[in-house]
């Protein structure tokens, strides 16, 4: 890999203007980026450490948003929104493998925005509030497209917030070789409706299944569904599955997780 | 080149690293503990698994200069003061939970750590916990019947 | 019987305590004074021609050494293939060259065509990147059937096709095979692919390269099965180096599989810049380094005829396989499809006509080699996926099927039609082991019990023999190996007693240094921790033929064997000298030797020590010292045999797969500690289950491996798989070797494929699926799409 200066900041306004150098590149917990700088893919110039900046560490409740940290990682999500927002600490308990989610965050996995990663479901899912060092950003405006975001090249996720659900489970069908979601679906039941949010299945990266939203929103249960599946047209197709394999996947999996959420 | 300070298996060790050198390159090349393996550089097989302030990490995946300060314990320092075996070692070795030994380092730091958490875990726990932890050897079942008697619980199908 | 931990003792492994402290010594681990580090430039298109390679900005980058190109070696030798097979016309196989490093073309994604060495790595790779290279890339040839088919685009131009050898086995048969086809009253035809698997060994290959200009040694440590074989390649083919000027140490090595049995242009590499520069030069692979340029395994497509009598008696099988080899001829690659595979393809029966043909193909893939089981699981798993098929034709239970046909015990020796002479077995006895662990009865409540979760529940039986013990040099000669297949020990008695081993098997997870030491503590009723295993390192050990091929105790275990009884010849000319009797008096037992009938008697130490301060000897009757070296070379293969069976659930939403229950019952002849083949065949059945369900080595058509990174190719993990149920009971002792033992490295990968496969298939047939064959790895998507059409 290529060297590069480190910047280790206190606070999110000595990290704000380490990224403002040319080359700068935020690093959360190295999961994404550190291999990808191993097969010399990313060459930052500067990376800026996120995880010594303490206000972007934790889960915090108020009223009915939980907010995350954007520097906390997959485990400490596990465990501290167990009880306040189960959904989506289960989701954070299935990231990876347990050294990942010692280190990985939801930030470095937002901004990553893999077509194949579980956050991106969970926030656009909730309806979560993308928040950085300059504004908030809607998750519904966040999302665009395989590894393409809202952000700014020298923006820090700050932090995320969640308006908890009635309702949320989120389900992830292996790709059996790396793990992350070969389909993964996250169905959220507000008081305003059924929010369903589909990974790894997309070209487009993740996406909502508005049609499933709508029978959801109708009739919560898996029968509203009956025997849907997603739409075909930009299915990813790949070594581990075709395009109509995917889509069926999007169907079993939102009625599996309407049922999960009883 | 940046010095940085850790506090490895319990001593004190200072060691010049550039910024890029991952955690497992300083701990094998500038410390000398060969025992944390690399078998992969996608950050998958497990074989580098370390503890940094007491939770399990990659090495290979993982900044040197991000440890700095911090706590870091490898396969070295897991026996006992007088050299014998800990509990988990002792069982791998008795339950034949290692073959090559390549990927036992890490497997018996991530053991480490599945303890710690949950002391008594069920057979399918300790397999989803080492999700991250491949053996090419074994087959798994000698590692997880040496997991399961070194949590004090009877292994469901024991070696001869 | 030694008191403790002899023979039949399932002993701890001693080698456990380094490894299990940090302390195992890999070849990454040593990094000697002043070394140096390589890396290389490899191919990015599968095939390609070089119009030029620019080192010149590379070599001008901070910290480098020197850069290679493949012009470097244009005029050493080439890597060759050890076994030599002529076609069925007579015609001797196709040899191209494979160089050093790649020159004029590039044949595979992956193939290194240049070297950088620097004083650091990053530098190095730094400098790789700075290379120029021109390279035109050409069509290419991935697919077996194009590369057939096509004349044009041809991997290697020289040899003017891209078929290696096209073999008949036996071709006498051929005729009366095709005959008995024709007139049989039934033949089940089943199409299918044996995937390309890649061997993922936890430790990537790594090298080092020193030289002495003092005294003109050179020394490669090394990631390696068989560092003798490797001494002898490097020698004798690519590099010349006289055998007693290079050493070759393989130190600690984190599993093979096959894939480090084999020379690597790597290792030549690094002597020649070692020698050019003085200093030592080390190469580690990155695993994506190891993805594309490790010899993978398998990669078979056959078509597979069984012809029978409509009560089920076997009249003949009739294989017809596409082998590929890849770019290049590793070192066993012609053995793998040919003799490790169709000698095998009668199985456990008597059927009296068997025709094999095999066309091997090179293609712009990373080189195929043998692969643990190497040729045995692609043979057991046609024929036991044909004779699962044939069954359901037939309307017959598959393990009645498999009776009817079995050899019985009483017809041993036997010879099979496929060429081989099975010494000693029991099918039978191993079926009844396995139907009573399985719970036949209980499978229809099981089954219903899935049902109940909405899962298809399958059965899968099967049965296989292998031939392991992989030598008898005059056998291994007639099918054209250019090496002899026997191994070497010396045994050497140091005169305070205790003993040291030199052993030409290495040991990579096999637990050699417990193992092997039990033999010979039992033979010489000393403690076993007073024996120590000296293996690895060309300079210590006599000679060596490696591990693989499960040949390690029933090979280089005999040598000990046989070095141990001189050793006791001799010790008894010595003690009877020390008891004033003759040697045809003296009785030797429990670590004692007594002159018969009186009560005078020297223990074995006493002797040892005698040896070496030989102030009284008749040195005309008995030299000084004790040691001894016996090379052995069987009369025979040996040959384990099994029943396997497992449960499968399958989820029809998604098509994915659990396996319920694996138990495998083999017969591995006797058994010296239990513990470690219980572990070797439950790792062989993860191996198994990985081909089964999950592994696949898939090139697209340009030759672009698309599971290149773990990310894509799925390596089995713990929770892919379920706890096995072992049992090698059921033992018939191997005939022809002193220790009766037969090898059980490679059972559990040879067994388990076609077991789980044949449960999947029953699976969605009994779930009312018309699914006759899935080929592997049975992922859920192709489980998925097999169910809806
Ligand atoms: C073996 C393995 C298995 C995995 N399995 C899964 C899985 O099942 N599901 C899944 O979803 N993911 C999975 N991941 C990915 C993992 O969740 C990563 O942690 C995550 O994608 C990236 O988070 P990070 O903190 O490590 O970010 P980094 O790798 O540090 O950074 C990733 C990107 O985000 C940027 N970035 C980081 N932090 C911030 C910030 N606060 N603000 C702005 N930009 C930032 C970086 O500049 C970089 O571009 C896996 C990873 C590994 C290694
Ligand atoms: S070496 Fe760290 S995960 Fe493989
Ligand atoms: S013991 Fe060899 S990889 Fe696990």
């Amino acid at each position: 890999m290529y060297n590069f200066e480190f910047a280790k900041p206190k606070t999110v306004e000595e990290a704000a203007s380490a990224m403002a150098a040319e080359g700068a590149q935020a690093l959360g917990g190295g999961q994404t980026l550190l291999p990808t700088m191993k097969q010399r893919l990313a060459s930052p110039e500067v990376l800026v450490s996120m995880t010594g900046i303490e206000s972007m560490v934790g889960v915090a409740v108020r009223g009915d948003t939980l907010t995350i940290g954007g520097a906390t990682t997959h485990a400490q999500v596990a465990a501290d929104a167990a009880d306040l927002y189960p959904g989506l600490a289960a989701l954070a308990a299935n990231i990876g493998d347990p050294a990942v989610r010692n280190r990985g965050t939801i930030g470095g996995s937002l901004a990553n925005n893999d077509p194949a990663a579980c956050y991106p479901a969970g926030a656009l899912g909730s309806g979560a509030t993308i928040t950085t060092n300059t504004r908030d950003i809607a998750a519904d405006d966040y999302f665009q497209g395989m590894f393409e975001t809202a952000l700014d090249e020298d923006e820090i996720i700050t932090s995320v917030s969640f308006p908890i659900p009635e309702k949320a489970n989120y389900q992830k069908f292996d790709q059996p070789a790396s793990r992350f979601a070969l389909v993964g679906v996250f169905v959220a039941k507000t008081a305003d409706g059924v929010r369903v949010a589909v990974t790894g299945a997309s070209n487009e990266g993740v996406y909502r299944w508005t049609e499933a939203e709508t029978a959801l929103s109708a009739s919560f249960s898996e029968g509203a569904l009956e025997s849907m599946s997603g739409n075909l047209d930009d299915m990813i197709a790949d070594l581990h599955g075709s395009a109509s394999y995917r889509a069926h996947l999007v169907g079993v999996l939102t009625r599996r997780a309407v049922a999960a959420c009883g | 080149m940046p010095t940085i300070t850790m506090n490895v298996n319990g001593t004190a060790v200072s060691a010049n690293v550039e910024n890029r050198t991952v955690l497992s390159a300083a701990l094998r090349e500038e410390l000398g503990l060969t025992g944390t393996h690399i078998g992969c550089d996608t950050s998958q097989c497990g074989a580098c698994v370390v503890h940094v302030n007491g939770k399990a990490v990659k090495a290979c995946t993982m900044f040197a200069v991000e440890a700095n300060g911090a706590d870091v314990d490898t396969i070295e320092g897991q026996a006992h003061v007088d050299g014998s075996l800990n509990v988990i070692q002792q069982a791998f070795q008795d339950h034949h939970g290692l073959q090559c030994g390549f990927c036992t380092p890490g497997m018996i730091m991530s053991a480490a750590a599945l303890l710690k958490e949950n002391p008594k875990p069920t057979e399918a726990e300790v397999r989803d916990y080492l999700e991250g932890n491949i053996c090419r050897c074994t087959g798994y079942q000698g590692i997880v019947n040496a997991i399961m008697a070194a949590s004090g619980q009877t292994p469901a199908i024991a070696a001869e | 019987m030694a008191a403790d931990g002899g023979m039949g003792h399932a002993t701890k492994r001693r080698e456990d305590v380094r490894f299990l402290t940090g302390r195992g010594k890999y070849t990454d681990d040593y990094t000697p004074a002043k070394t140096t580090y390589c890396a290389f430039a490899r191919s990015t298109v599968a095939n390609g021609k070089i119009n030029s390679i620019d080192t010149k900005d590379a070599a001008g980058m901070p910290g480098v050494v020197t850069v290679f190109t493949g012009e470097d070696f244009a005029e050493v030798g080439g890597n060759p293939a050890g076994w030599l097979i002529n076609s069925r016309d007579g015609e001797p196989m196709k040899e191209p060259k494979r160089p050093v490093l790649a020159h004029g073309k590039v044949r595979h994604v992956g193939d290194a065509y240049a070297a950088v060495i620097a004083e650091t790595l990053e530098q190095a790779m730094d400098a790789v990147e700075a290379i120029d290279a021109d390279i035109d890339e050409l069509d290419a040839v991935v697919n077996m059937v194009d590369a057939l088919a096509n004349s044009t685009t041809l991997v290697h131009d020289e040899i003017g096709t891209n078929q290696c050898f096209d073999w008949g086995w036996i071709e006498d048969n051929r005729a009366a095979t095709d005959e008995a086809i024709k007139n049989a009253p039934h033949v089940t035809t089943l199409e299918l692919v044996n995937n390309r698997l890649v061997p993922n060994a936890m430790e990537p290959r790594c090298s080092i390269g020193e030289y002495d200009p003092g005294t003109g040694d050179y020394k490669l440590t090394t990631t390696s099965q068989n560092p003798h074989l490797t001494r002898l390649l490097i020698s004798a083919f690519v590099m010349g180096i006289p055998e007693n000027k290079l050493t070759v140490h393989a130190p600690d090595v984190g599993g093979g599989f096959g894939s480090k049995i084999y020379h690597y242009g790597e290792e030549a590499l690094v002597l020649a810049a070692a020698k050019k520069l003085n200093r030592p030069v080390k190469w580690t692979s990155t695993r994506t380094e190891a993805f594309l340029s490790d010899a993978h395994g398998r990669d078979h497509v056959t078509k597979i005829e069984l012809a029978c009598e409509r009560d089920g008696t076997f009249i003949a099988f009739r294989t017809e396989t596409m082998a590929n080899v890849g770019a290049y001829l590793s070192n066993f690659s012609t053995a793998t499809p040919t003799f490790l595979h169709g000698t095998l393809m009668a199985g456990n029966y008597t059927v009296p006509n068997v025709y094999v043909n095999v066309k091997a193909v090179f293609t712009n893939t990373a080189p195929v080699d043998a692969y643990r089981g190497a040729g045995r699981p692609e043979a057991t798993f046609s024929l036991e996926r044909v004779i699962d098929k044939a069954a359901r034709e037939l309307g017959m239970d598959p393990i009645a099927l498999r009776r009817k046909n079995f050899i019985k015990p009483d017809q041993y020796p036997y010879a099979s039609a496929a060429g081989l002479e099975y010494d000693s077995g029991n099918y039978d006895a191993l079926m009844d082991g396995l139907e009573a662990a399985a719970d036949l009865a209980g499978f229809e409540a099981r089954r219903a019990e899935s049902a109940k979760n909405g899962k298809l529940r399958g059965l899968g039986i099967n049965s296989y023999i292998e031939a392991c013990g992989i030598a008898p040099s005059n056998l291994v000669g007639v099918l054209g190996s250019r090496v002899g297949l026997y191994d070497a020990a010396t045994v050497r008695v140091n005169a305070t007693g205790n003993i040291s081993v030199m052993v030409g098997a290495h040991s990579h997870g096999q637990g050699h240094e417990t193992a092997f030491p039990q033999v010979v503590a039992d033979m010489l009723g000393v403690d076993p921790m007073s024996i120590e295993i000296v293996h690895g390192d060309t300079s210590k050990i006599p000679f060596g033929m490696g591990t693989y091929g499960s040949r390690s105790l029933a090979v280089c275990g005999s040598a000990v064997f046989r070095a141990t009884e001189k050793i006791i010849k001799k010790a008894t000319l010595i003690a009877a000298h020390m008891m004033e009797d003759k040697p045809e008096n003296v009785d030797f037992e429990d670590g004692d030797f007594s002159v018969k009938g009186t009560n005078k008697k020297v223990s074995f130490g006493d002797v040892a020590l005698k040896a070496y301060i030989p102030h009284d000897f008749p040195l005309e009757d008995i030299e000084p010292g004790l040691e001894e070296t016996a090379f052995y070379d069987p009369a025979n293969f040996t040959y384990p045999s099994g029943a396997y069976a497992c449960e499968v659930e399958v989820d029809p939403d998604t098509g994915k797969v659990d396996i319920c229950s694996m138990i495998a019952m083999d017969d591995f002849g006797n058994v010296v500690n239990p513990m470690i083949v219980t572990g070797q065949v439950q790792g062989g059945l993860a191996q198994g289950i990985g081909q089964a369900l999950l592994e696949h080595g898939i090139y697209d058509e340009n030759g672009q491996l698309l599971s290149g990174s773990l990310m894509d190719y799925a390596m089995p993990r713990a929770d892919d798989l379920p706890n096995f149920v072992v049992d090698h009971s059921h033992a018939t002792r191997c005939t022809h070797n002193p220790i009766g033992v037969k090898g059980c490295g490679e059972a559990g990968a040879i067994g388990s494929p076609p077991t789980v496969v044949n449960a999947v298939v029953d699976a969605l047939q009994r779930g009312g699926h018309d699914v006759e064959h899935i080929d592997m790895p049975v992922s859920p998507a192709r489980v998925w799409e097999a169910m809806n059409g």
